[in-house]
């Protein structure tokens, strides 16, 4: 099999290419998609290549464009909604939520919304408070939704192709510090996308993670085998449904575990995970779960402020040494 | 569930409360509560393990078709399947 | 002000016993209650409470080591209680309710920091921040819960009981001193495995136990016997309702009945609930309400010890406490709890010594009636037979009805028969309403 090594942001634009030249039935809108190029660059050349009726450039209206690619779901096409950053989605909450997710529902099973919705998220590009946040667990709370949270670039390439087969509504997080970086893309996904997938083997503690945390994880792993902690990592991929037996298997297996999550602890994921762990885990614990997430304030502008609020690696190392302690 | 399985399940819950007995030490079809020398303590705590395991609740008006480990097996077998 | 912690005696027949592990060391606090050391008597493994709260200030035996009753195994330097335990239920309280409140400013999270003995081992004022949660739980639960059990992680719970280990042997490195794999896999590789209550010589040494406080219980004690066929129609009838619709870990036993009706009987007839004193028992057998002479020393509490036949032979008399206060719910949990703590060892010191009278059930193993010996210095001691079927005739019908004997053993010295027949009649009275029991 053949693997290239593209940019993150090359990665989601050759699935969104993908997309549109297998289904005529897919389309692109979001703001600043067509012309612009995608304020992250992510749909540069498409809009020459595949003309305005396939990249649709919106008004800055999140509640009325999520609204159409609702109405264009129900309609019978595909649409890939970009919403510029996850912080906008809240003033198209109310589509998502009360439209998207549950029209199955309310409808008897007679309506599917087969809408793609991508959001980049995350912080670390001194966004600050407002353009920073880590909202995958609000939506991941929503029955009706799938929630995705591609870390590598493979799953960049190839999860929104598997987004796009659910006849029901995906949100996609794309996190924003991945973008730049390279990383190898093969012809095929990893995986389906609703499984979770051990990234390291290991013995001694599991770190569970998703999304832009996955690369500290790595490299906490790494530091940790120097000091002889076998960590064994385990990449969520797909935040509702959790993959439940792909990640009890590790905690089984390990017996600690340490959930490492970029959004604000209370709420969190990690929580959520937590609780599963000790439902369903507990009489394989030799150590309380622990769980690293950010600082809860309003993300900081200010570099070093920036980063102190976030998870870092050194913090997944010393949780990891003092886990196998139980402390 | 086979029947291997149920076994298995009740001699881990009579182990439960008299961890010394083996399978080979009863005779099945002979009133369990004298082969393993339980109790009505033994036998509620038998009991309990069986739910834990099973999830069947055994009330108190069935115990007379309980007695013998057989008659247990037979039980289960039937609200297991 | 220092206080002695002794060999206690655990029994009015014991000469020594033997340390056979310490569970705290020079400088632990200790609360009231707390399970400090593991010794070895002739009654098998017990765990020994300490009954004040403080810090051990020194220990003066090393284990293993066979001592005299109440030798001086260590020191403990007690707590001034109106200052210390308050001040850490307050602390509790302020943690509880920051977080609740979830107050959690960056001057909130280094102030608490600073407090607490957080296990962070890096300083920077992010790590302080995303743990503090996780810190002010732990620490929490380390004040709030001085336990007086073993403390192991979940997965070493299981694979001790799945491999019928004791606990109570195996040293723990973790936090409070919390058995994990690591110690009980180095336990296991140690060879060091044997259940010490489990041991051929225990068994012996409780054997020698037995026959010494039966001896002389027979010797010394003038014994009377009186019975009395209990109609338990009612009390059988109240049971099958009330375990009914009730899973088994929910259910009642006619025992917790008989328990609760021995607990009222002995408040109308609190002359059955006491010890004989006499010169050569030590003053430690009485809690507390010692007067000079000899004579009948009525017991503040009624506390009944329970007979429970080991597997392997033997038995072991723990009590349950304030029986009169429980309800019957509260006595058949409490059965149940004593029944599997006597099989695997574990025992505290007070209940092996605080009954004031005890009961003996030998219905289950298919007697008819069963005339026990007191156990010392208690005064009296009530069997229970099993259950029987009659046919009486009733208001000019022939019913049947279950029947059980209970037979009394009274200490004639200080019961007269006349007591003991009322009292008898008063208990089968109080189990013809079990409803009010």
């Amino acid at each position: 099999m053949t693997t290239q090594t593209l940019s993150y942001r090359e990665a989601l634009r050759a699935g969104i290419e993908q997309a549109l030249v297998d289904d005529e039935r897919v389309f692109l809108m979001g703001e600043d998609v067509g012309r612009y190029g995608g304020c992250y660059g992510v749909s540069k050349g498409l809009f020459e290549r595949y003309g305005d009726k396939r990249i649709i450039d919106t008004p800055i209206c999140e509640a009325g464009f999520v609204g159409v690619g609702v109405g264009a779901a129900l309609g019978g096409m595909r649409p890939i909604i970009e919403v510029m950053t996850v912080n906008f989605s809240l003033l198209a909450m109310d589509q998502i939520v009360n439209s998207a997710a549950t029209l199955r529902h309310m409808s008897g099973g007679q309506l599917n919304v087969p809408l793609v919705i991508r959001m980049a998220c995350g912080a670390g590009l001194q966004l600050a408070a407002q353009h920073s946040h880590s909202w995958e667990n609000f939506y991941a709370h929503i029955p009706g939704l799938k929630v995705l949270s591609p870390a590598t670039h493979n799953d960049a390439r190839h999860m929104l192709i598997q987004a796009l087969a659910d006849p029901d509504p995906v949100l996609i997080f794309e996190h924003v510090m991945l973008l730049n970086t390279n990383g190898e893309v093969s012809e095929q996904s990893d995986a389906a996308m609703e499984k979770a997938i051990v990234r390291k083997q290991g013995s001694d503690v599991s770190l569970l993670t998703y999304g832009g945390s996955l690369a500290k994880a790595m490299a906490a792993a790494e530091q940790l085998q120097a000091v002889n902690i076998s960590a064994e990592v385990v990449d969520l991929r797909c935040l509702r449904p959790l993959d439940t037996k792909t990640l009890l298997a590790s905690v089984k297996k390990t017996h600690r575990a340490i959930i490492i999550d970029e959004a604000w602890l209370t709420g969190s994921l990690a929580g959520e995970i937590s609780a599963i762990i000790m439902e369903q885990a507990f009489w394989q614990l030799d150590a309380p779960v622990k769980r690293i997430a950010t600082v809860e304030v309003p993300i900081p502008y200010p570099s070093h402020l920036e980063q102190a609020a976030l998870p870092q690696v050194e913090q997944i190392v010393a949780a990891a040494k003092d886990i196998m302690v139980a402390h | 569930m086979n029947t291997e399985n149920i076994e298995q399940l009740i001699i881990e819950a009579i182990q439960e409360v008299a961890p010394e007995i083996e399978q080979d030490d009863i005779d099945m079809d002979e009133d369990l509560r004298e082969e393993c020398d339980l109790d009505s303590m033994d036998f509620l705590n038998y009991l309990m393990a069986l739910k834990q395991s099973t999830g069947i609740s055994i009330v108190e008006t069935d115990y007379s078709q309980v007695s013998t480990f057989n008659e247990m097996l037979s039980y289960l077998a039937k609200r297991l399947n | 002000m220092l206080e002695d912690i002794t060999m206690p005696s655990l029994g009015a027949d014991m000469t020594d016993g033997t340390l056979n592990e310490w569970l705290v060391k020079e400088g632990d606090k200790v609360d009231v209650g707390d399970i400090i050391a593991v010794l070895e008597t002739q009654k098998g493994a017990i765990d020994m409470e300490v009954y004040s709260a403080g810090t051990i200030t020194e220990i003066l035996v090393a284990p293993v080591a066979k001592v005299s009753v109440g030798t001086v195994l260590a020191r403990l330097a007690l707590t001034d209680t109106s200052s210390q335990a308050p001040l850490k239920k307050e602390r509790t309280e302020t943690l509880t309710t920051e977080l609740k409140t979830s107050d959690v400013t960056k001057e909130g999270i280094s102030q608490e920091v600073n407090t607490q003995d957080t296990h962070s081992q890096h300083d920077n004022s992010q790590e302080a921040g995303v743990n503090i949660l996780t810190a002010q739980v732990e620490s929490v639960q380390a004040e709030a819960m001085q336990t007086s059990r073993v403390l192991a992680s979940p997965i070493v719970r299981r694979l001790a009981k799945e491999q019928q280990l004791d606990l109570a042997g195996i040293k723990g490195s973790g936090p409070q001193g919390a058995i994990l794999l690591a110690d009980l896999n180095a336990f296991l590789a140690n060879d060091e495995h044997e259940n010490i209550s489990k041991t051929a010589s225990s068994e012996q040494n409780m054997r020698q136990a037995i026959a010494a406080a039966m001896a002389k219980s027979k010797q010394e004690i003038p014994h009377f016997y009186i019975s009395l066929a209990i109609d338990i129609s009612a009390a059988q009838q109240w049971l099958q309702r009330h375990n009914k619709n009730k899973s088994p870990d929910e259910r009642v036993l006619l025992l917790a009945l008989l328990l609760k009706a021995l607990a009222k009987s002995l408040l109308k007839y609190p002359q059955l609930n006491g010890f004989y004193q006499d010169a050569s028992l030590p003053s430690s057998v009485f809690q507390g309400d010692v007067s000079q002479g000899e004579g009948f020393k009525q017991a503040s509490a009624i506390h009944i010890g329970n007979v429970i036949s080991l597997r392997q032979g033997g038995l072991l008399v723990p009590a349950i406490h304030d029986v009169d206060k429980l309800s019957v719910q509260e006595i058949m949990e409490s059965l149940r709890d004593i029944t599997q703590r006597s099989r695997t060892g574990h025992l505290r010191t007070s209940e092996l010594t605080d009954a004031s009278i005890t009961v003996t059930n030998m219905g289950e193993r298919g007697a008819d009636s069963v005339f026990g010996v007191i156990y010392p210095p208690q005064v009296a001691i009530l069997g229970f037979g099993k259950n029987k079927k009659e046919l009486i005739l009733a208001n000019d019908k022939v019913t049947e009805v279950d029947k059980i004997t209970a037979c009394l053993s009274a200490d004639h010295r200080v019961i007269d028969g006349m007591i003991a027949a009322k009292f008898l009649n008063y208990l089968s009275k109080q189990l013809q309403q079990p409803e009010r029991l």
